[in-house]
């Protein structure tokens, strides 16, 4: 099939502002976006910038808005767009870089700040420490972010508070307060309930939209939020 | 102006990291280089499981661990290495639970473990329990939980800097490394005490890969290009089972939890190769059987070119809880429904079982004496400390990266606490500089995209899973000229800021050097053993060839090759039954 792919571009080393540019290709329904957008770099202009390592949805390089949702080029194929005219454009929110390239130290940071590991000063007995299958269970959906920026850069909150650390920083937080392991809550409150922390979320669900790997987003942070309640930190 | 670290540590997967966490803890200040944000390394994409006797769910013992690593390897494997292995990663697996990694559990509240590819009870008598795994996003979970360690112990990363040059100096004492940083196009040098080396593999190298697009050798090739060897460099794995045709990798632990290979005629066709373990034999045999099915006319689908393997008998439940994301993967990209119906599979490019040389506690080795260069390490894919020997375990390359991860940065921080800071003459930076330049300068009329291209169709043709003299000495050819075609390169981005067309050139430059290591070496072995099957010498020849391929460049197509005897010990080489 015929598809019109419409990129924002921006070379900061050449153009003022950034613009609109149509690349015309032949694409089967099953590629992915990640696949047309190397078919121009490879064949048209190398000069189109973007990140990208697994191409399956994995690594989290790629996360990119595509026809106005946050997606994962790899993991977005041409049939799944129901549409033969494809825009992509940054993750919005943080700061362009180059094309579709953006500086992810905002997001990282945000992500350091919540105490990402697990806090334990107790020593380890010389096996495994025993965690049940239920209490496992708990902060399962966590641990499967790749921190590729999709569900906090689709924050309205996010785009225009500027000190909001954001649906992931959250979702992360939230992996170690319900490991039955960590201890390191009082900790981690501060970050979570200060002026940036989760009491900025509106629940407006864009970041469980956008997230690719299908974790309830929304419902995780209304837990943390509950759990803050509780130890009335 | 240099950075300066007591130890630097090139790539920031699964060794990278475990090796900047234990120098870290051994006194050292560290440093991480990665071309990538260290969680988009190659080791998240890894799933079934690492592999430890921790015995959770049955007995299991790290002799019987030895044993099955060794016969694996078609008994290439170093011993040494395979026991220091398969004792070690028992305290490492246990270490990785008390970082907080999220293991899944048995209800005694153990680490939960499955069976996997090759790992056997009492010495091949029927498959054990020996994966420790997170459903099947096991090395998704590893590396996330080493790059929050990482974060907690405040390691500095140098993220998106590309390594052009490591420097010796005149005692052959690697001192440093000059680096490219993709958001400004500076080249900044860096000074160490000691370098470790961790920086993956290169399965780019061919067409159907289950690797990342980065994954294409970049120090094993700057190694090479500096005179010292890659081992064994034409022991490449491919997988059996890459989602077809992508080649996206669907976890050997879909076989561990009961998933059946069949051809077109519905038959279990492992039964007939490997009538012990059936489906779980090591993934050399199987990738062959899959071969000779399809060349006998017994493949899937309406082009009989693939596999069906079967989940459908499986509990939808084991497939949702255990499985998911290669569910989601078949879902996704092959439009099929494993729990309905079966999942077309075919090989992929995996791992490389050869790499940089090295000692047991990873130092780097320039000869088959084990003569050691002095300050320099390598662990993981891009090492060779033998463990693999000609052919991977599944679940053993995620055990590899922690076991001489660890050692890795325990030998680095000690060597470099005698380390007095080299002077940096301005002129060192200059062959990193010019590689740069010659590329953005470059103004010939060849594409990167086309040899890249012509590269990784002619090596899945001609040196994948079967070779022969003929097919291997005509890509020995064609890799000459797409050699001399790269000499002639021009790339449109001639910017600083982000450069990715640059690095695409220069990992170009990667993939074809250490490809022609790949290839001279594959020629050179007039045997078959593990992945290196050859149609003209189908036998595994001890007499001449257990010994492990030392491959040195001399000119760019020339290959001098030396020898250094495999470790042998308490297996005696027998016949590789399954």
């Amino acid at each position: 099939m015929r598809v019109t792919l419409k990129l924002f571009r921006y070379n900061p080393e050449a153009d003022r502002a950034p613009h609109w540019e149509s690349y015309q290709l032949e694409a089967e329904p099953t590629d992915r976006v990640l696949d047309l957008l190397h078919n121009v770099k490879w064949d048209t202009d190398g000069t189109l910038t973007f990140r990208r390592s697994c191409g399956h949805g994995i690594c989290g390089s790629c996360a990119m808005m595509i026809n106005g949702v946050n997606r994962l080029a790899c993991k977005t194929l041409v049939q799944n767009l129901g549409t033969d005219t494809i825009t992509v454009e940054p993750i919005r929110g943080l700061p362009v870089e180059k094309d579709l390239l953006v500086d992810m130290d905002p997001f990282l940071r945000a992500f350091k700040a919540v105490k990402p590991y697990l806090i334990n000063d107790e020593p380890p007995p010389e096996r495994e420490r025993l965690q049940s299958p239920e209490e496992r269970a708990i902060f399962d959906e966590g641990t499967k972010c790749i921190l590729c920026a999709a569900c906090t850069t689709s924050c309205p909150v996010f785009w225009v508070n500027g000190t909001y650390i954001g649906p992931s920083a959250i979702v992360n937080a939230h992996r170690f307060i319900f490991d039955s392991r960590d201890k390191g809550n009082g900790e981690r409150f501060k970050a979570l309930s200060g002026g940036g922390g989760v009491w900025r979320c509106r629940t407006a669900y864009n970041c469980t939209e956008a997230c690719p790997r299908d974790i309830p987003v929304t419902e995780l942070i209304e837990e943390v939020k509950r759990a803050i309640m509780v130890n009335l930190v | 102006m240099a950075h300066i670290h007591d130890v630097l540590i090139v790539g920031a997967g699964g060794a990278g990291l475990t090796a900047a966490l234990f120098a870290a803890k051994n006194g050292a200040n560290v440093g991480v280089i990665s071309k990538l944000y260290p969680t988009r390394s190659h080791t998240g994409a890894a799933q079934g499981g690492i592999s430890a006797a921790l015995g959770n769910v049955e007995e299991d013992r790290w002799e019987w661990h030895m044993y099955d690593t060794v016969k694996g390897g078609d008994y290439l494997t170093d011993q040494d290495a395979a026991e220091v292995f398969a004792k070690e990663t028992i305290e490492g697996v246990i270490e990785l639970e008390h970082m907080g990694l999220p293991f899944d559990r048995l209800p005694s509240g153990k680490i939960a473990q499955r069976r996997f590819g090759g790992h056997t009870r009492n010495f091949g008598e029927a498959p054990v329990r020996r994966a420790a795994y997170a459903a099947d996003r096991t090395g998704h979970v590893i590396l996330h939980t080493l790059h929050q360690q990482a974060i907690k112990h405040g390691i500095t990363f140098y993220n998106e800097f590309y390594v052009l040059d490591l420097l010796f100096d005149e005692d052959g004492r690697a001192f440093g490394v000059l680096a490219y940083e993709l958001a400004t196009g500076e080249v900044h040098a860096f000074k160490a005490g000691a370098i470790v080396i961790a920086s993956g593999g290169y399965g780019r190298v061919f067409k159907i890969t289950a690797t990342a697009h980065t994954v294409t050798g970049d120090m094993q090739a700057l190694i090479y290009n500096k005179g010292l060897p890659l081992e064994d460099p034409e022991f490449f794995q491919f997988h059996p089972t890459g989602l077809f045709p992508l080649g996206i990798l669907i976890t050997e632990g879909a076989r561990g939890e009961g998933g059946i290979l069949r051809n077109a005629n519905g038959e279990r066709f492992m039964e007939r190769y490997a009538p012990t373990i059936k489906d779980l034999a090591p993934r050399d045999v199987v990738a062959r059987s899959m071969f000779i099915e399809i060349m006998e006319g017994r493949g899937c689908g309406p082009n009989k070119d693939h596999i069906c393997l079967d989940l459908t008998h499986l509990e939808p439940e084991v497939i949702e809880k255990r499985l998911p994301d290669i569910a989601e993967f078949a879902r996704t990209y092959a439009g099929v429904d494993p729990v309905k119906e079966p999942i077309p599979v075919l090989y992929t490019a995996h791992y490389s079982m050869g790499g940089i040389p090295t000692t047991l506690w990873t130092e780097v080795v320039r000869d088959e004496k084990n003569t050691v260069v002095p300050g320099l390490y390598a662990a993981g894919e891009s090492a060779c400390v033998s463990m693999h020997g000609a052919n991977r375990l599944g679940t053993n390359s995620l055990a590899e990266l922690i076991v001489f991860g660890r050692r890795a940065g325990i030998a680095s921080a000690k060597f470099a606490q005698t380390y007095k800071p080299h002077p940096l003459p301005p002129e060192v930076v200059e062959p990193g500089r010019e590689r740069v330049e010659k590329i953005l300068n470059g103004s010939g009329d060849e594409s990167v995209a086309r040899i890249r291209k012509a590269l990784q169709e002619s090596m899945m043709e001609n040196a994948s899973v079967y070779r022969n003299e003929e097919r291997l000495s005509k890509q020995v050819k064609i890799i000459r000229e797409l050699q001399e075609r790269y000499e002639h390169i021009s790339i449109q981005d001639k910017g600083r800021i982000y450069n990715t067309e640059l690095v695409e050139a220069l990992e170009l430059g990667s993939l074809l050097t250490v490809a022609e290591a790949l290839v001279h070496a594959a020629l050179n072995r007039t045997e078959s053993r593990g992945a290196h099957a050859r149609e003209d010498y189908p036998e595994r020849d001890d007499d001449n060839w257990l010994k492990h391929t030392l491959a040195y460049r001399e000119a760019p197509g020339k290959v001098r090759f030396a020898y250094k005897p495999v470790v042998l010990g308490r297996f005696e080489p027998k016949p590789r039954t399954y």
